[in-house]
């Protein structure tokens, strides 16, 4: 089991930050990397259970569940139903607190996947940086830092 | 059930973070709030189950429990077993989270508890800022890059900077011994930390106690070290957290710790009153100490009740003087006990009905002719050695013995048993443990802030000497030979203040 945990600080409230990331069909609306998504059966993007398929912006094709979408917490967890990256097992939670002394946010994205064992390295760097902290750069620049 | 929760970002890695925190039993070392702390049962710091018994700077007492203590989630757990602040069912949790993106650390405090109805906006205030964010800003100026740290947004950022130290004269000693060891030293009153004043001080009491901190009767401070308990000043500057007091205001404080002999201190706020406008500086720092002892003897260690008689060592005294005109006050018949048909007649005017000297009658032979053969009610003897069997012998049947100084020495040991011919009650109070809490200063200054006003007590400034003349000051009170309360000022504002 391979495990990614990355964390940032985000200059704005929890409360603000969280209504952008919230919306399970958003991610092209603030994710650099992420182009067009849609959520399958044209369900509500906030009903736990859906299914939201989208591109990369190198062309890759991905499919995620919603697992666990919490407004109290201001946490999201998904699976992977499919993509292009050869990991099995794959749940991330992309979860955010928020920091009383200043009006910031703590955010934290982590993931559990199995995959092949000479691949683990490079899969932990390519969802650690090139997926969870460019969408926390993309953050900072929207919100501050 | 009452909530907090606070948490913040310090620019240091997770483990520099939690190799502070992690310590249960080291909080005396890093927060500004614990004076001290001792774990119960020779238990080890991460021993789940390990009690910290510690004290609060304010003076208050906590016990508090640790139930997790996770390497793994860097996570603390611990509960509140026993505390003077009254926090009902209190489980705090602090947990660190690594902020990958700049290698720094995610801290979060939080706790539930109850507390008493109309507190629960005080004490939630106490433990958000007091010690939540306290703590953040203490162990913040400890890890971050920069020695003063990087000013944090809600946090005002007065807290020590080196630079910013004020510096003063003092009076230490280096130790234990006679009034020759008081020497002046320079101090530092370093920027106030979190829930700290710096005061730049006007006037210092001089009190007996002192001359027992000095010996070494008293281990109330070890030399190196400055003396005094009591002193009178202007706000320079407060620091975080610090609601109630803004520069330029006008306090005073008499309590441990000891060290109040200097112009400029950096001290607890909690343990600073703010002074009414008809009570001066050096009214107070000649007169708080032993006022506040004359409100606990008086309505605190005996509950003074109209038709009592009293006898008053040393009514001429500091003490003495304001216990005459306050038991007066109260309705009781006060005797005074001196030497020198001088401080009689101080003793006369303080309230004092009747004064006895010594002569061919015993002190006890005295009392008894002035009360019909039955001795007085409650004594007030502070004496000690040269005294204590004749306030036993003085004392009326069932008769409340009040020994709260020994001048002319320990008593030693005494036979409970010879106490049964009188069914004598005795009391040893100690100052602290009527002071050691904000609220109980609170309440025993607001009691003898009015009685100062209302005219029931007057505080006599005996003699002001400069703060550089301390040894001459202890001479004098050494040798009995002072009435009224001793002052010291510090030099750069001369002695006629």
């Amino acid at each position: 089991m391979a495990e990614v945990y990355t964390s940032s600080v985000i200059g704005a409230p929890a409360e603000r930050v969280w209504e952008t990331v919230r919306d399970f069909n958003g991610l092209p609306g603030w994710h650099p990397v992420i182009s067009e998504s849609r959520i399958e059966g044209s369900a509500p993007p906030d009903q736990v259970g859906c299914v939201r398929a989208f591109r990369l912006s190198d062309g890759g094709f991905v499919r995620e569940r919603l697992l666990a979408l919490s407004d109290y917490e201001f946490s999201c967890t998904y699976s992977i139903l499919e993509s292009p990256m050869g990991v099995d097992n794959y749940v991330a939670t992309l979860k955010l607190t928020p920091v009383t002394d200043g009006s910031r946010t703590f955010a934290e994205w982590s993931a559990t996947f199995d995959c092949a064992s000479e691949r683990e390295a490079e899969l932990v760097a390519l969802i650690g940086n090139d997926v969870f902290q460019r969408g926390f750069e993309a953050l900072k620049t929207r919100f501050g830092t | 059930m009452i909530r907090v929760q606070r948490s913040t970002i310090i620019d240091a890695p997770i483990a520099a973070v939690w190799e502070i925190v992690r310590d249960f039993n080291g909080h005396d070392r890093w927060h500004p709030a614990v004076a001290h702390s001792d774990l119960e049962a020779g238990r080890r710091t991460d021993q789940i189950g390990a009690v910290r018994s510690f004290t609060l700077t304010g003076g208050e007492r906590v016990r508090e429990r640790l139930l997790t203590l996770s390497d793994k989630d860097h996570r603390l757990r611990y509960s509140i077993v026993d505390s003077d602040v009254p926090l009902g069912k209190y489980v705090a949790e602090m947990a660190l989270k690594p902020v990958t993106d700049g290698d720094r650390t995610f801290w979060s405090w939080s706790s539930r508890f109850e507390a008493p109805p109309g507190r629960e906006h005080e004490l939630t205030e106490l433990v958000a800022e007091g010690v939540y964010e306290a703590g953040f800003a203490a162990v913040r100026a400890r890890v971050e890059h920069s020695p003063i740290g990087r000013p944090t947004p809600g946090l005002s950022a007065p807290s020590a900077k080196p630079d910013t130290a004020l510096n003063g004269s003092g009076i230490g000693i280096a130790r234990y011994g006679g009034p020759e060891q008081l020497q002046p030293v320079t101090v530092r009153a370093t920027a106030p930390g979190p829930g700290e004043v710096r005061l730049r001080q006007t006037a210092i009491g001089v009190n007996f106690i002192d001359i027992y901190c000095r010996t070494g009767y008293l281990k109330l401070m070890q030399p190196p070290g400055l003396l005094g308990m009591e002193a009178s000043g202007v706000v320079v500057d407060v620091g975080p957290g610090v609601r109630d007091l803004q520069p330029g205001q006008r306090v005073a404080y008499a309590c441990p710790p000891v060290g109040a002999y200097c112009s400029v201190r950096t001290i607890a706020a909690a343990l600073v009153v703010r002074l009414p406008d008809f009570i001066d500086d050096a009214t107070a720092a000649a007169g708080l100490l032993k006022g506040m002892s004359a409100e606990f003897l008086l309505h605190r260690v005996h509950p003074v009740q109209r038709g009592q008689t009293l006898l008053v060592y040393a009514p001429a005294g500091g003490v003495g003087r304001l216990l005459c005109q306050w038991a007066n006050h109260l309705g009781a018949t006060v005797i005074g006990a001196t030497s020198t048909e001088q401080k009689a007649r101080i003793a006369r005017a303080a309230g004092a009905h009747h004064v006895i000297l010594p002569g061919e009658e015993s002190l006890e032979d005295q009392v008894l002719a002035l009360t019909g053969g039955r001795g007085a009610d409650v004594i007030y003897d502070a004496v000690g050695k040269d005294s204590f069997a004749h306030s036993v012998a003085a004392l009326a049947p069932a008769g409340h013995l009040i020994s709260f100084g020994q001048a002319s020495g320990d008593i030693g040991s005494w036979d409970i048993g010879s106490l049964a011919a009188k069914s004598v009650t005795l009391s040893r109070p100690n100052f602290e443990h009527y002071t050691d809490t904000p609220a109980k200063v609170a309440a025993i200054t607001e009691r003898l802030f009015d009685a100062i006003g209302r005219r029931i007590l007057t505080v006599e400034i005996g003699r002001r000497y400069r703060l550089s003349e301390a040894q001459q000051a202890h001479r004098a009170l050494e040798s009995r030979e002072t009435t009224g309360s001793t002052i010291l000022i510090p030099d750069a504002q001369g002695t006629d203040t």
